[in-house]
């Protein structure tokens, strides 16, 4: 199974804001457990679609050239959860970026009705600053992560991305 | 353009950005209160407070200009766990909005967070505007 909790990007544009939607299945691991015999989206889960979307949209803003690892839950509030069938939106925007870090603000929907939000705040890790035993290359946008990525928009939009 | 602020209009923003960042009570942020010990602060909390500073004032604040931590990367300002003279000269410059009067004391490198009260940030706005 991949680790990819968002299935397509609607809306992208560079440095500023991007909407992902996420399809609920009942085929996903998550709903054996969770909850036995009620079948509910994991917020958790729910804060990793944003923070997919979010963390694709910083790291896009910066050429992919950093790692960009989730720091912190700014805030992350729910009035409704998803069940199988549903489909979760997450709307993301980019607050504030530097070489260090990025701050972003999120809306999380459901079958178009606003559900609650999401703010987060990710760390650019990049070689210079690997002193922690962390690996030299991009972990988080790796080869395979590119090239899906590519597939995705390659499928969309056939005669734009071939080129 | 920059926008008046009085200090106390200051104080009530930056209490507002530390009861956001950190997840604190109002009656926690007191002007000597330390963001590491008394609030909690980890160090990406300290980028936060930043970010929602620039928001909040409109203004930008530089690597380093707020919090200069690569004043304490430097091996030259630091011997046996004490801040050098020349180390100790450097923060100063660098952070004329804290209050060294107790740190001067006893410059122990682990000290330095403890610099870092409300007070300090308040200040650190208050010239950031007034140079504005």
């Amino acid at each position: 199974m991949r680790w990819i909790w968002i299935d397509r990007f609607t809306e992208f544009v560079s440095g500023s804001h991007g909407t992902a939607i996420k399809n609920v299945t009942l085929a996903e691991e998550q709903f054996v457990g969770h909850l036995p015999g009620y079948p509910v989206m994991p917020p958790s889960l729910v804060i990793e679609g944003m923070a997919q979307t979010a963390g694709i949209l910083v790291g896009e803003a910066r050429g992919f050239k950093e790692n960009v690892i989730l720091a912190k839950i700014r805030a992350a509030r729910f009035s409704d959860y998803a069940v199988p069938g549903d489909q979760l939106r997450y709307e993301a925007r980019i607050d504030s970026i530097d070489e260090r870090a990025a701050a972003t603000t999120g809306e999380v929907f459901l079958n178009d009705r606003s559900i609650g939000s999401v703010n987060l705040m990710f760390s650019h890790v990049n070689q210079s600053s690997s002193a922690a035993g962390l690996p030299t290359h991009n972990f988080v946008f790796t080869e395979q992560f590119m090239r899906l990525f590519e597939a995705i928009q390659r499928a969309r939009d056939p005669e734009t991305s071939e080129s | 353009m920059a926008t008046t602020f009085t200090r106390d209009e200051v104080y009530g923003r930056v209490e507002e950005v530390l009861i956001e960042a950190l997840g604190v009570d109002s009656d926690e942020v007191t002007t000597d209160a330390t963001l590491t010990t008394d609030l909690g602060a980890e160090s990406i909390d300290f980028l936060d407070i930043v970010f929602r500073l620039e928001q909040t004032f409109g203004i930008k604040i530089a690597k380093g200009e707020l919090f200069p931590d690569d004043i304490l990367n430097d091996p030259d300002n630091i011997e046996g766990g004490l801040m050098t003279q020349k180390g100790l000269e450097q923060l100063k410059n660098s952070l004329p909005h804290a209050d060294f009067t107790d740190f001067e004391k006893e410059p122990t490198v682990s000290k330095v967070p403890e610099l870092f009260t409300v007070n300090t940030i308040v200040n650190y706005v208050e010239r950031k505007l007034q140079a504005a």
